[in-house]
């Protein structure tokens, strides 16, 4: 860990937040993206079935 | 080969499937190596001291946060003169990523302005511009969800897009055309004798290229979730008009 002086906590606040976000936007992402490729496979294999 | 062979929803869900597991890969590399030679690796500034480490997040997430716009104005764009669905949806998917990266840059910026100008905030133009450049992707992502006729909402979303491109110009550029500002100029520059030390700048630029990628590649994801939902709902519609 560098020596971040009296700034310590502005700059690990700083990357806290930042990283926070991206990785949640990142998460969120994939989550939803998954979940409606789910769901497009459910209901594309219903109306095969249905004819 | 066209460029249009894209507007084909089949066709890029294809090719972006292909191109998705190196575009993670790269920007995860790319980011993590940035950070951490910014962050472990270089001096502290004779001014700023540590503080300057900010700028490994803030600069690459102001970047993305108007070039977002920019991307989104030309896909708007191309909806209206060509009427390119897939083109519709990537301005779409891009919205939210561009909202995350101006939160970034005014919550970075906020952080570090505070020690450094002895205070949160300021209307300073850039600050204020970016803040009005947030109020827009707010506003754009909001008549998406607010408007039933997907063709609808993708015009009225295009006429939003030109007009926030005025903010997003503005955003980049406040700080030559207007003095008064706090915010410095710009870090780097190519027509600028002075950039910041190469000490600084090296893993900037590796960290701007991480941030590059991780755009595209949430906006490609994120296109390809869109253009599924499309989907869904025609699958459904369809269904409603059998039964």
């Amino acid at each position: 860990m560098p020596d971040l002086g009296k700034y310590a906590d502005t700059v690990l606040s700083a990357y806290a937040a930042s990283l926070l976000l991206l990785v949640a936007l990142v998460v969120l992402t994939i989550w939803r993206g998954r979940k409606v490729r789910r769901e497009m496979e459910t209901l594309e294999s219903r109306v095969k079935r249905n004819g | 080969m066209s460029i249009w062979e894209y507007a084909n929803p089949k066709k890029f869900l294809a090719t972006t499937e292909k191109v998705m597991p190196a575009l993670w890969a790269g920007s995860a590399v790319l980011i993590t190596v940035g950070l951490v030679w910014g962050f472990f690796f270089t001096p502290d500034d004779y001014r700023q001291g540590s503080t300057v480490k900010i700028i490994f997040l803030h600069v690459p997430s102001a970047l993305m946060a108007i070039n977002a716009w920019f991307m989104m104005l030309v896909t708007s764009l191309v909806w209206v003169i060509r009427r390119h669905h897939v083109s519709a949806l990537a301005a779409r998917a891009a919205a939210p990523v561009g909202v995350v990266m101006t939160v970034i840059a005014l919550i970075t910026g906020a952080i570090w302005g505070q020690p450094m100008w002895g205070t949160w905030w300021a209307w300073d133009p850039r600050l204020t511009s970016f803040l009005v450049l947030f109020l827009f992707y707010l506003g754009y992502i909001a008549l998406w969800e607010a408007i039933d006729n997907p063709d609808t909402a993708a015009d009225l979303t295009s006429i939003l897009c030109l007009v926030g491109s005025v903010f997003a110009v503005l955003s980049r550029y406040a700080v030559n055309f207007w003095n008064q500002g706090l915010h410095q100029g710009a870090s780097l520059s190519l027509d600028k004798k002075e950039n910041v030390a190469d000490a600084f700048s090296n893993p900037l630029y590796v960290c701007m290229a991480g941030f590059v990628l991780l755009f595209i590649a949430l906006v490609f994801y994120r296109t390809g979730t869109e253009i599924r939902a499309r989907r869904i709902k025609a699958l459904m519609a369809r269904e409603r008009l059998e039964a």
